[in-house]
């Protein structure tokens, strides 16, 4: 059972509110909240993806016509009959994956490819037709094989993303260091796995294209879609009432572009949902990372040389970066200081933005060598991090807008127990059990993207919100009800939030950890001229007084400085040497994160990410077969997340951390709580058994091995 | 998904009737591993029969004192019947130590012996699998095999069987009685088999898993008395802590009179394309000091006949750690 604090530290200064239960928590335990694949049409047709079984080639022309005649089956869209889409644009995340311009040409970039869409009456029958549609190749080499020694592996970089960032003298600064730490971590392909699929249903409506979606923000995939059909943004509308979890991986994907295609050959609604083994091969995943780091440290613990190189892959059609490299830029100093993340391209789907999208990568391979270098020196983890905080960015020089890690690690180390801790590894048994304590620092960007909102005096004397915000089980419907009530001075009950409508215009995602700090800037911004507005007097007519916002202006005159939300892992197991199982029994987060709007779905969030981690470090990964190029086990049954035995008591909770210059205050929680808890367990790991794990996850058959060198090792 | 027809059956003779009738047919029992297959295309038959209707619900007792246990009786049932829970606590452990409670709710004896493998590429239709497709190969050799099999299997076939319950049964020398409509003018027929032959060596057939004739109803599943069951302990490792198939589980039950070993019972789960009896652990230890040394002797014992694969190996440990923390926990007289 997961078990959160009520609230022993006072609320940080500034933070609003008393914990609020969701608005629409009654409509989703009741089961009235309609989800994207449940919302009903009439005359609905249903779209069913057939995949390519091999991972690199070409298609040969498909052979429709057994499938036409099946039952029910209306159509068949393939590279040789769907219409033309076009990706030369620039979207908000720059030019689109290939991936989602499905039945563009007969490649095959990588196995489980959309080569064919058929749609039928039922879901059923266009299950059925796609499982009997023959698609034959022409069948390629390919090269899925991920590893450190990547001969052809690149810095791909640019002027607005450096991939590299390095300055001093990496290896004279190494040589003059009384502690070196150089060892190598590895992460596995992780998968997003919300529990709803994704799910789109496209009509055409009016002239207008609709979409009823499951995504992180319904103006973002109105703007992509419109360029990839050559529309009007005007005339495409995307509704996303609730999501059932995304994590990164709901933008857009080839479901909806099959969707699209499909409603507007047959001019009928049509639905296409993927299944969980579809979704491990169309939605986007974590990269594998292989990383290493080098650290050189006077005796003292003060680094001269900081050096994180990490190496992800990509497809062969896009290039993605997951850049793990780029922690150590804003959480520690050194004199010589080189960061790199480098990329190998792969017979693979694209991977993408997945929670802490490179902190949670990097901090787990920098949080480990910073552990390993406090046991060189001999210091406590916490002070060894204390003597490395830097004055200021240590590649930008920009000052720090707030920097509350410390403040973390005392208020943790303080409740956890820290004091009391035996830095000695190796010596707790209970029973059969070794028991071991390991604490990493975590540390998120606090940014915010320009967006619109509008905000209705109603006749009623209620207030509706209106933005193109996403709740994606985050509470941001919620948080954003709360903020409203504050800037208008009224109780929450009075204000109604309408959200996931791109007719609401312009607005950030949920994601970025970005989502409640720019709805909530636009949201205010609006209620405050509102407000203003009604204290001048004067009636409500009957449509309501609507008052705009736009917060690019604001957002452009934000002063330049680092600014990033922090927090410190702690993290107890207990380690079975004889069958390998790690058993997490306890984590403490304490997390400085600026304003606070909802403390309740606050720590649902930070406990939810620290539940990440305990999957991260424990249990998460996706074997890919080298010679097939699939996933293999690819569902819940093969794909391993932590289940509720294996989170027993995970606390969470908040310092204050104001930053005066900041016009909102909110740091953004969505993405923190999962940074560093890899860390804190393996490093827990290290302190119960005496051995280093360099590798996630920690499977049982990794502590075994390791016991067994350690042994052959004391033999030999 | 497939068409396929659903028929409730009532009698025993009404189902093997319909089965011998039909051959493309499948029993349905709790349906939890049966219709997941189903949907990913692995099992498509023509025709369910639920039998899970049929009178094999109940857990007796023999006039011999062992137990006879129906073959639709759910794993809840068995787990919390108190004879089960005093005189084969091994059994019970075992049971709830795999699936979920809901899935044990519906999950029943018969069903659970004839659970299909996990493997990953058993489970995805669009890669070889000589369970599946005979012939086709086996990528999980050169692939990923880290929860396959070390003992018994061959090139043809690694994969592991799935059940827990089945490793407490093979360890207790349980028989399973099935019915077919062989008998005189498709009469109804009885038979069993111990667990030592219900299941096939994997050789060059791993599609063929089990000895039971074609068409044949499990009606049940008969445990002998064995008093040395009433000191037995089912110890499963998995990679988290719940809801996980076994990488490697071991049951045990163990009679010690001054300091010797008089009777012991062991079998190992998520080794073998079946649960695995662990006769020549048990041939050592017989009349040897009940001691770690001993434990880890016979478990070498077992283990020598061990294939590994590239990556399974850790399994051999696995194993022998299992075996001896098991064995000195009823040894120390701990009987849970």
């Amino acid at each position: 059972m997961t078990t959160a604090t009520t609230g022993t530290t006072p609320p940080a200064e500034g933070a609003h509110g008393s914990p609020h239960t969701r608005v629409e928590g009654p409509e989703k335990v009741t089961g009235t909240a309609r989800y994207a694949g449940d919302v009903p049409f009439a005359e609905l047709a249903y779209g069913w993806l057939a995949l390519s079984t091999v991972a690199r080639g070409r298609v040969r022309p498909v052979d429709t016509a057994s499938v036409l005649a099946m039952p029910g089956v209306l159509a068949v869209l393939h590279h040789g009959n769907a219409p033309h889409v076009n990706t030369d644009y620039a979207g908000m995340l720059g030019p689109p994956d290939p991936t989602i311009a499905v039945f563009q040409n007969d490649r095959v970039p990588h196995r489980g490819w959309p080569v064919a869409l058929v749609v039928a009456e039922t879901s059923e029958q266009a299950r059925e037709a796609a499982e009997a549609l023959v698609v034959e190749y022409e069948e390629e080499p390919h090269d899925v094989a991920f590893d450190a020694g990547r001969p052809d592996a690149y810095a791909p970089g640019g002027p607005e993303k450096p991939d590299v960032a390095e300055k001093g003298d990496l290896a004279a600064q190494l040589a003059s260091s009384a502690a070196v730490v150089d060892e190598e971590y590895t992460t596995p392909e992780e998968h997003h796995s919300p529990m709803e699929p994704h799910a789109a249903t496209a009509r055409w409506e009016g002239g207008r294209l609709e979409l009823v979606d499951s995504n992180q923000g319904s103006a973002w995939i109105v703007n992509e879609l419109a360029k990839l059909f050559s529309l009007d943004p005007s005339s495409v509308r995307v509704r996303s009432e609730h999501v059932g979890g995304a994590f990164g991986s709901k933008g857009v994907r080839a479901h909806q572009v099959a969707a699209v295609m499909a409603a507007t050959v047959l001019q009928r609604p049509v639905r296409v949902v993927l299944t969980r083994r579809q979704m491990f091969t169309l939605t986007g995943y974590r990269s594998p990372t292989a990383q290493r780091v080098r650290l050189g440290a006077d005796a003292d613990g003060r680094l001269r040389a900081l050096e994180h190189d990490s190496l992800s892959l990509t497809s062969t059609v896009h290039e993605f970066v997951e850049p793990s490299a780029g922690v150590a830029r804003v959480m520690y100093d050194a004199t010589a200081h080189r960061t790199a993340n480098r990329l190998v391209r792969l017979d693979v789907p694209t991977p993408t933005f997945m929670r802490a999208p490179g902190e949670a990568p990097g901090s787990f391979a920098l949080e480990s060598a910073l552990d390993e270098l406090a046991e060189q020196c001999g210091l406590d983890p916490i002070e060894l991090r204390a003597r490395n905080e830097p004055e200021t960015g240590p590649v930008s020089g920009l000052p720090f807008s707030t920097r509350n890690v410390l403040a973390c690690f005392r208020e943790g180390a303080d409740r956890f127990g820290w004091a009391e801790r035996d830095p000695r590894p190796g010596i707790r048994r209970e029973g059969h059990l070794l028991i071991g304590t390991g604490t990493a620092a975590a540390s998120f960007p606090s940014r915010a993207i320009p967006s619109t909102a509008a905000v209705t005096a109603e006749q009623d004397g209620g207030f509706t919100v209106r933005i193109t915000a996403a709740d994606v089980g985050t509470g941001a419907r919620t948080a954003l009800a709360l903020v409203a009530a504050d800037a208008l001075g009224v109780p929450t009950d009075q204000v109604r939030v309408r959200i996931g409508d791109s007719d609401f215009g312009q607005a950030m995602i949920a994601g970025g950890s970005m989502g409640t700090r720019s709805w909530a800037w636009a949201v205010t911004a609006a209620a405050r001229d509102l407000r203003e507005q009604l204290a001048l007097g004067g009636s409500v007519p009957p449509e309501g007084i609507t008052v705009r916002s736009d917060t690019a202006a604001a957002i452009g005159a934000l002063t330049e400085t680092e600014r990033h939300a922090y927090g410190a892992q702690f993290a107890e197991v207990a380690v079975d040497t004889a069958t390998g199982e790690v058993r997490v029994r306890r984590m403490l987060g304490i997390f400085a994160a600026g304003r606070i709007v909802n403390p309740l779905t606050a720590r649902g969030q930070l406990v939810g990410g620290m539940i990440w981690g305990i999957s991260m470090a424990l249990h998460e990964e996706a074997a890919r077969d080298d010679a097939s190029g699939a996933t293999v086990g690819a569902d819940f049954a093969g794909y391993h997340v932590a289940a509720n035995a294996d989170v027993p008591h995970v606390e969470a909770d908040w310092v204050t951390d104001v930053d005066p210059d900041d016009p909102v205050g909110i740091k953004g929680i969505g993405e923190i709580g999962i940074v560093g808890a890899a860390a804190a367990i393996a490093n827990a790991v290290w302190h119960a058994t005496g051995v280093r794990h360099r590798h996630l996850p920690i499977r049982p058959d990794r502590i075994l091995r390791a016991e067994e060198d350690r042994a052959g090792a004391r033999r030999g | 998904m497939r068409e396929f027809g659903y028929q409730r059956v009532f009698d025993v003779s009404g189902a093997v009737a319909q089965l011998a009738a039909e051959p493309g047919a499948r029993y349905l029992g709790g349906g939890t591993n049966l219709v997941d297959l189903m949907k990913t295309g692995v099992e498509r038959p023509a025709r369910l029969v639920d039998v899970s209707r049929l009178p094999l619900g109940r857990i007796e007792t023999r006039e011999d004192g062992g137990l006879h246990i129906g073959a639709t009786v759910t794993n809840s049932e068995l787990a919390a019947h108190p004879e089960v829970r005093s005189r084969y606590p091994a059994l019970t452990q075992a049971v709830l130590a795999g699936a979920s409670g809901q899935l044990r709710n519906v999950a029943t004896v018969g069903g659970n012996l004839l659970q299909r493998t996990r493997c990953g590429y058993f489970g995805d239709v669009t890669q070889p699998c000589n369970k599946r497709e005979p012939g086709s190969g086996c990528p999980a050799v050169a692939g990923e095999h880290r929860n396959h099999a070390i003992l018994g299997a061959s090139e043809h076939c690694v994969a592991v069987h799935p059940s827990d319950m089945g490793v407490a049964l093979a360890a207790f020398d349980a028989v399973v009685t099935y019915e077919t409509a062989d008998g005189p003018g498709g009469a109804p027929s009885r038979g069993e088999l111990p667990m030592a032959d219900f299941y096939l060596p994997v050789g060059s057939t791993p599609h063929v898993e089990t000895a039971l004739p074609s068409g044949a109803l499990i009606t049940g599943v008969t445990l002998p008395p064995a008093p040395v069951a009433a000191h037995s302990r089912y110890r499963k490792v998995r990679e988290r802590a719940s809801y996980a198939f076994a990488i490697g589980s071991v049951a045990a039950a163990l009679d010690v009179r001054e300091g010797s070993v008089h009777e012991v019972r062991l079998a190992f789960g998520a080794v073998a394309s079946r649960p695995w009896r662990a006769r020549e652990a048990e041939r050592v230890l017989t009349g040897a000091p009940a001691d770690a040394a001993g434990f880890a002797a016979a478990a070498d014992a077992e283990l020598a006949a061990a294939a590994p694969l590239s990556g399974n190996g850790y399994k051999v440990t696995l194993i022998r750690n299992l075996v001896v923390a098991v064995l000195t926990e009823l040894s120390e007289g701990a009987s849970r």
